[in-house]
Parts: C-alpha cells; structure tokens; sequence
C-alpha cells in the first residue's frame, strides 16, 4: 500500500455494518450448559473472544458470545454468531475457509459470504486481519476443525 | 529549546502520511533520527569500516578509536567514572537479561526474593521470572497508586534481607511516571540488595547521573534516542562487573585461550563476545553529541511544556476519555497513554494514521500494569525535542474526528 499517496476513506474499512454490529452486537451474552466453551486472545493486542454455542445433530442450534476489543474484532464475531447459526458443521469450516480467503485478499464467494462481506475491506490492512479472525479462530478450535 | 529547527534536523519529518503532514507521536517507542546520525553511520562505512582491535592497519585503527571515543562519550552522558564500565549491548531487554544470566544465576538461590514493581515494561519483568523458576526464587512487585505513581507505604516490608535484586524503571513507558529511583535505591541498598535501574525511558528524556544515582546497573537503549537501532548499553558498577562471568563467550573477549581452559579479558571487553556493533556503537556517539548540543535539562523543559499542553488540550475534548499517569508534570515524561469509552485504542490509531498522526495503541509490553489499570489496551501519544505544539493539535484533530466518527 502506498501509504505516501493514498487518501483512505473511513467507510472502506468501517463499513456502516460493521459499526452497526459494533454499536448493537446481536446474540451477545453466554449461553448456560453450553457444548462448547472457549476464551481465545489476539496476544499482539489483548483482544478477548468467548463463544459459548449448543450443537445438535451436527448443527449449530445457538450461540452466542462475549469479549473485548477494537470495532473489527467484536463486530466479526457479532456477524460470525449470525451466520453460523443453524448451519452444520461442514458448512462452518466451508465458510471460514471462504472467510479467510476473502481477508488474504482473494476475490470472495459473494452468495457464500454475505454481510461478511462488510470485513472485506480489512484485507487491506494486514495489522487488522488478525483482528477480524479471531473469532473464527475461536469458533474453528472450539469445533476441532 | 527551538522544536521547530530541531525537526528540521530530522529527514523523515518531510515526509507524507496518507498526503498528511507527519505527526510522530510513538517516540516511547523508538525515535527519530537526525540527519547527523545517519550520515555518520552511512560515512563510515564509506570511509572508515574496518574490524575494530588487533588490526595493525590505518583502518582498523581509525575504526577501534571511533568506536572507543564513542563508548567514552557515553560514560560522559550518563555520569560514569570511566569508559571500561559501558558495555555495548543490543538493547536494554540484553543488558537486563546479560546481568539476570550471570549476576543473576551466580548470586540468587532458592528462598531468595526479587523486586520490580507492576509499571515495569516486560523486559524488567521476564528475565526475572525465569531466573526466579530457574533457581526457586520469588518475584515480588511494588503497586501503584491510582494516580499511577509508585506506592512505597509497604517498601519497608517488601524489601527484606532475602531481596537480592531490586530492578526498577526510572520513567514509565505507559504512564509517564518518573519513579523516585534514589529512594528505592538507598532502601534496597540498607538491605544489601543489587540495585538496578531500567533507562530505556529515563536516559533519553532525563538529565542522568549513575553516580548520584548510586544505582549498581544502569540498562538503556541507542534507538530510543535518536542513535540506531541494535545499540544498547550495560553501566555497572566496577566492583560489580569485576565480579561477574562472562555471559556470551567467543572471539574478543578472551585473553588467552588453550584446548582445556581460557581466561577473559576485563570489562567492558569480557562481555563483549564476537564482532560488535560498531557501526552503530559509533553512530550512536553522533546521537549523543546532538542531545548534549540541546542539553538534557532542555530536552526535559520541553517535555514538561508539550506535555502539559496536550494533556490540557485533551481533557477539553471530552470526559469519556481516561488519561492515565501523574497530574503532576514534576513526576511524568512526555508519555500519555488513554482510554477513550466509545472508541477502541486500535479504532484510533487507524483513524489517527489516517491523518498522518503516528500513535501507539495495545499493551505497550507491560500486560501486569494493563491488568492493574483495569483496561485491555491503552492509545499511547509521547513526544521528543521534535515535537511542536502544531503536532499536539493534530493529534488532537485528529482524536476528535475519531470520536465523533464512532461516537
């Protein structure tokens, strides 16, 4: 990137979804009993995910999730407990695969990804990548992907 | 002290971030360099690079003599009685771990105690912590304040005969906090305990005299003012590094060496194993003659100054944002670490880079202190001789804009 040069614009990042999900986080809490359980940290900066989700029959039937950090990090894992629930586990690693291209820079799955696409943008931003992941690093771990 | 002229001496600062005026505020981190130090590394290698001791030749002579000269420039700088006791290191993090490898493993055993405090940047705290579970030693931390000032009301408790290490830094890198060093030292010391003092804050932004400090160990770092990076610096006191073994063993620092056995050479030399830095040790001997041009006491005025500036500007901006550190401008550098309510220390330093302004945003190293201060990061603006107050209002231009576009 030519750091010289460019004039970023804020909402190329910070696409008004993202902060939507940022400002209202959907399905933010902990879910009681749940099946899987797992806390995962970005040690470059602190950031904290916790998901907590119920599996039957091989699907996602809820989830939800708490943590700390930067408007990327909280609003990936708001739009990750939106879309991965309801849907089997095959389908999860599908679309974090798909998920983890689009943010190497790859040309998405646009029907695949939907309001992910919102994160595109931070492609762009290597620093941030690991921001965006993290909860997806949580969620592939806590699946035994 | 003229910022504005001194910023001209700095090449870098012509250039443009994002079309934007460069607003460099990560100094805490590592500094800029002025367009004398650069040059002086890039002409010796154009004209003097050679292997410095034992070269019989113009070169190598030359070489050694600049390299030396530059060891003995940094003895002035600091108020040590001689040159022999400046080691060349690579950074403060190998100065500290150099003395917790020998020092450190020659004289702590189990039951023993180590003292730091919980403002200490990580590299005051690890090589201390392997050393404690390497021998069965304790590591014991000083608190703070919630003004982020050291809270001595127990020091008398927490150094006990069996504190064989008393570590500590002189300037916060996250809070700003200058530390009452003399005190602690004096009080370590009634407990026989090896006093050491992390300057990789204090040397470049504090007038510095080990003697006066009558601190054992003195650790700090070349690139945190203004010299290259891969220069860091050991001062310890004579009868200390007499005493020590050698911590890396190879060429240079042996005296004479058989198939079964060797003997070393006197410090600074037995430590300094292997060909050194001394393009950049020689480098850093320009940065030190910048800084004593200037005068430490100026350098210090004028952080007092553009630090209470923008503290000043900042709490005018808007009651969400914590500022963490000392109120009192006598005890704090020109550090300010905050935490905004709406906006994520990440969320604005993208935003602020955007804007040419460079800050620092996470842990800055120091995740005891994070936990104590009860926030997951912090955003980090600190300031050198080469800030102005024109680079204090984009800043907070910029953090304006920050808050308005997430708020």
């Amino acid at each position: 990137m030519d750091n010289q040069g460019d004039e970023p614009q804020f909402d190329e990042l910070y696409r008004d979804l993202i902060l939507d999900h940022y400002r209202s986080p959907r399905n933010r809490g902990v879910i009681a009993e749940p099946d899987v359980d797992l806390i995962q940290h970005n040690p470059v900066c602190g950031d904290e995910i916790r998901l907590t989700a119920k599996i039957v029959d091989g699907r996602v039937s809820s989830i939800e999730f708490t943590g700390q950090g930067c408007s990327i990090s909280q609003a990936s894992a708001s739009m990750l407990t939106d879309m991965v629930t309801g849907r089997d586990i095959e389908g999860i690693a599908e679309l974090a695969d798909s998920f983890r291209n689009m943010l190497r820079g790859n040309e998405p799955n646009e029907r695949l990804m939907e309001d992910l696409m919102a994160l595109k943008g931070v492609s762009k931003y290597p620093v941030r990548v690991k921001c965006a992941v993290l909860a997806w690093d949580t969620l592939q771990k806590a699946l035994e992907l | 002290m003229d910022s504005k002229s001194i910023r001209q001496d700095f090449p870098i600062m012509s250039r443009l971030i994002h079309n934007k005026p460069l607003t460099y505020l990560d100094s805490t981190a590592t500094s800029q360099k002025p367009a004398i130090v650069i040059d002086t590394l890039a002409d010796f290698y154009r004209t003097t690079n050679a292997n410095v001791h034992r070269g019989i030749y113009t070169l190598s002579e030359e070489s050694t003599y600049a390299y030396e000269s530059s060891r003995a420039k940094v003895a002035k700088f600091i108020g040590s009685p001689s040159a022999d006791q400046i080691i060349f290191t690579r950074n403060t993090t190998e100065s500290l771990n150099l003395v917790a490898y020998t020092w450190g493993r020659q004289n702590v055993s189990e039951g023993d105690e180590i003292l730091i405090t919980i403002m200490e940047h990580h590299s005051n705290i690890i090589p201390w912590m392997m050393l404690c579970d390497e021998v069965g030693a304790t590591l014991k931390y000083i608190p703070i304040t919630d003004q982020g000032e050291l809270d001595l009301s127990n020091i008398d408790s927490l150094i006990t005969p069996r504190t064989k290490i008393v570590s500590l830094t002189q300037m916060s890198n996250v809070l700003g906090t200058i530390n009452p060093v003399e005190k602690i030292i004096s009080k370590a010391k009634e407990k026989g305990a090896l006093t050491i003092i992390d300057g990789a804050q204090g040397a470049p932004h504090l007038p510095v005299n080990v003697e006066e400090l009558d601190v054992d160990i003195y650790a700090f770092s070349a690139h945190k003012m203004l010299g290259p990076t891969g220069i860091g610096i050991l001062y310890g006191k004579s009868d200390i590094l007499n005493t020590i073994n050698p911590f890396l063993g190879g060429g240079e620092m042996i005296s004479e060496v058989y198939e079964d056995r060797f003997t070393w050479k006197e410090s600074p030399w037995k430590f300094e194993a292997g060909t050194p830095n001394f393009a950049d040790a020689i480098a850093f001997g320009a940065a030190i003659d910048y800084l004593t041009d200037i005068g430490m006491d100026e350098v210090r005025l004028h952080e007092i100054e553009i630090t209470g500036y923008a503290l000043e500007e900042i709490r005018k901006i808007d009651k969400g944002i914590k500022i963490f550190g000392p109120d009192d401008l006598s005890i704090r550098g020109g550090v300010i670490s905050f935490y905004h309510d709406k906006v994520h220390p990440h969320d604005i330093a993208q935003v602020m880079d955007w804007e040419g302004v460079q800050i620092r945003a996470g842990h800055h190293c120091a995740q005891p202190l994070m936990r104590r201060l009860g926030v997951p990061a912090t955003a980090r603006a600190s300031f050198y001789i080469y800030n102005t107050e024109e680079d204090v209002d984009r800043f907070v231009q910029a953090l304006k804009k920050g808050g308005t576009l997430f708020g």
